[in-house]
């Protein structure tokens, strides 16, 4: 027989399994939202009434959708300043050196480390400290949960950009060197626009880990079920609600969670789009 | 390339062979007689039912496999018919009585209460009145210094703090108990909230399970909230006393629970406990459920696993296991609703037939 057909045989195979998987989630995220979806229409995505109450049940996911995309935006924001000069000092400053590798070797261990860990870090280190600070609801609420997440997701901001500004050839570095230029001229003229696709591309994932993160926003966001009024106040997102609830969710209610998996699936891939169009512009 | 064949050809054959080896597996344990059991369902009576499960196989050798997925999963698994029994702290309504594929019957195994915790430093005597109970859970009360407050609890050095409710993010039994227990004692809180699994807080933050809230509590100073009986006497957690029906302010232990149950007691034993007309009766008590067919020949079920199924439960209620209730912090049955058990057991069958 044919070795070579049947690698490719293999190959297509486990492709197509993967196409199948992910097909198969979407059809069953589709197909469990639609009571949802039939009771309420566009409202469930513009309401803010979420009222599980027999009788007085009705479903709208704004205070979810708008927890999740403050929580991740904030994160984002938060984060930004950190790892892009992180990944500046790992890539180009102290390129090769002893110091850069053990930061590397750290900034990747933040990626490890499980998100509970996080949670529980939060919930007994960080939260008493914001109380000190004078922080309102006991230091739970939005602002607790961006610092979390901001944490959470430098790691992947910081090592993709490092790798792509360590890219950046060095013919093009030491040709403005030779034109006089300052070793911060360089940076902010020369690799930072070469290699911004990568950094971008690392943010927009860092971005996508921030919009899906359950466990660690579940234990200091305070979990209450509106529209946080101001930064401080208490709230929730869409990951943390469905892994709350779903355990002793049953009808209208399951399908109303699973309509928000699904629109939790639909912005990831919104933003994934953005960020692949964004990447092409630039490149 | 060839050996990349004989690779795949390989782990055909060894699954093929596993799967002959758990096909004999079956046999075997078919061969012995060895009866299998699974439930699955409400996760609040978990510690009792793990402990006098396990007694059960040592002692019959009748294996028992208990899910702890919820309340709603135990009948969801139920309705699909993968369990032998579900276990719920909600008994089914008419409606859902009525939705499921045949008649369900429940049995009561056991009590439990929602406590109200607290965390106030220097204060180890607080009495909540009915009102106070309202007040500070639609967020009328807002600082423990409250005149109210204060009037109801003389001598108490109550602080100018705020008053954090924690309530639980997740749905749970707990909730239902507690939130029932509020419709009845409070017109504003039936209109404004209701009775549920999970609610349209008025006010406070959301800790998943019982763990969460009772950390939340114990982290944080001025917090109240409700937990499981089971979880607060095991961790010995600080309990406000509740005013009852007959007025008096009543310590939530295992015999003010029990007395919850002392009342008259419906035949199919679907009632709420809560709010109970006992002088001695913790008011937010509550029976917790295992429910199955009245027909026990579905699904193609063998006779000798119903009668496994209906003798276990016998056993359940039996003083043998409801002796043991009291060590993992649950009240035992009064003897009445285990009459009550009892009958509805014998009216279980198979064919048509009771099986005991």
């Amino acid at each position: 027989m044919n070795s070579d057909k049947i690698t490719k045989g293999v190959l297509l195979l486990s492709s197509l399994l993967i196409l199948f998987v992910a097909g198969g989630m979407m059809y069953s995220l589709v197909e469990g939202a639609i009571p949802a979806f039939k009771s309420f229409g566009l409202k469930f995505v513009f309401s803010n009434n979420w009222n599980p109450t027999e009788g007085k049940e009705n479903y709208g996911a704004l205070p979810f959708i708008s927890g999740t995309i403050i929580t991740a935006v904030a994160a984002l924001l938060i984060s930004l300043p950190l790892s892009f000069s992180a990944s500046l000092f790992i890539g180009e400053y102290y390129r090769g050196t002893k110091l850069a590798k053990v930061l590397g070797t750290m900034v990747d261990l933040l990626a490890g480390i499980p998100s509970i860990v996080y949670g529980l870090w939060g919930f007994y280190v960080l939260r008493p400290l914001l109380i000190d600070l004078g922080l309102p609801n006991q230091g739970f609420g939005v602002f607790t949960a961006s610092v979390i997440l901001a944490i959470m997701i430098i790691p992947y901001a910081t090592s993709l950009s490092n790798e792509i500004i360590a890219m950046v050839p060095n013919e093009l570095k030491e040709a403005a060197y030779s034109l006089g230029a300052t070793k911060s001229e360089v940076i902010f003229n020369v690799v930072v626009p070469s290699a911004r696709s990568g950094i971008v591309a690392g943010y927009i994932l860092s971005f996508g880990r921030a919009l899906g993160e359950t466990m660690a926003v579940t234990m200091l966001i305070g979990n209450s079920n509106v529209i946080p009024d101001s930064f401080f106040s208490t709230g929730n997102t869409m990951a943390s609600v469905i892994a709350n609830q779903f355990g002793e969710a049953e009808g209208l209610k399951l399908s109303a969670l699973i309509a928000i998996g699904l629109l939790l699936f639909l912005i990831t891939g919104i933003i994934n789009a953005i960020g692949k169009f964004i990447i092409k512009k630039m490149a | 390339m060839k050996n990349l064949t004989l690779i795949i050809l390989a782990v055909f054959f060894l699954g093929a062979c596993s799967n002959s080896s758990n096909k004999s597996g079956e046999e075997k344990a078919a061969s012995s007689k060895k009866v299998a059991l699974t439930a699955a369902g409400a996760t609040f009576p978990m510690p009792y039912y793990n402990m006098v499960f396990k007694a059960y196989t040592s002692e019959t050798g009748t294996l028992l496999t208990y899910g702890g997925i919820g309340s709603g999963g135990g009948i969801r698994s139920l309705t699909d018919k993968v369990v032998d029994f579900g276990a719920t702290d909600a008994y089914l309504s008419d409606d859902k009585l009525a939705e499921m594929p045949a008649e369900v019957v429940h049995i009561p195994t056991v009590l439990g209460a929602v406590v109200i915790a607290y965390n106030l430093p220097g204060v180890d005597d607080l009495k909540l009145s009915n009102e106070l109970l309202e007040k500070i859970f639609m967020g009328e009360i807002t600082k423990w210094n409250d005149p109210a407050l204060k009037a109801n609890n003389e001598g108490v050095d109550l602080p100018d703090m705020d008053i954090t409710f924690v309530h639980r993010s997740d749905g749970s039994g707990t909730t239902f108990i507690f939130s029932d227990y509020m419709t009845k004692i409070s017109s504003k809180w039936a209109d404004g909230v209701g009775a549920g699994k999970s609610l349209q807080w008025p006010v406070g933050m959301g800790a998943k399970g019982n763990p969460g809230v009772a950390g939340t509590i114990k982290q944080t100073e001025g917090a109240i909230g409700y937990i499981g009986s089971e979880y607060a006497f095991a961790q010995k957690i600080q309990t406000a006393k509740v005013q009852n029906s007959a007025g008096n302010y009543i310590v939530p232990s295992i015999a003010s629970v029990s007395a919850a149950a002392k009342g008259e007691i419906p035949a199919d034993t679907r009632i709420m406990l809560t709010n109970s007309d006992d002088p001695d009766a913790y008011p937010i008590s509550g029976f917790t459920w295992i429910i199955l067919y009245k027909e026990q020949n579905y699904n193609g079920r063998s006779k000798e696993q119903a009668l496994a199924t209906v003798s276990f439960l016998d056993w359940l209620v039996s003083i043998d296991a409801q002796g043991q209730a009291e060590k993992v912090h649950y009240a035992p049955l009064p003897d009445a609703a285990a009459e009550k058990a009892k009958a509805i057991l014998r009216s279980v069958a198979f064919d048509g037939t009771p099986l005991l």
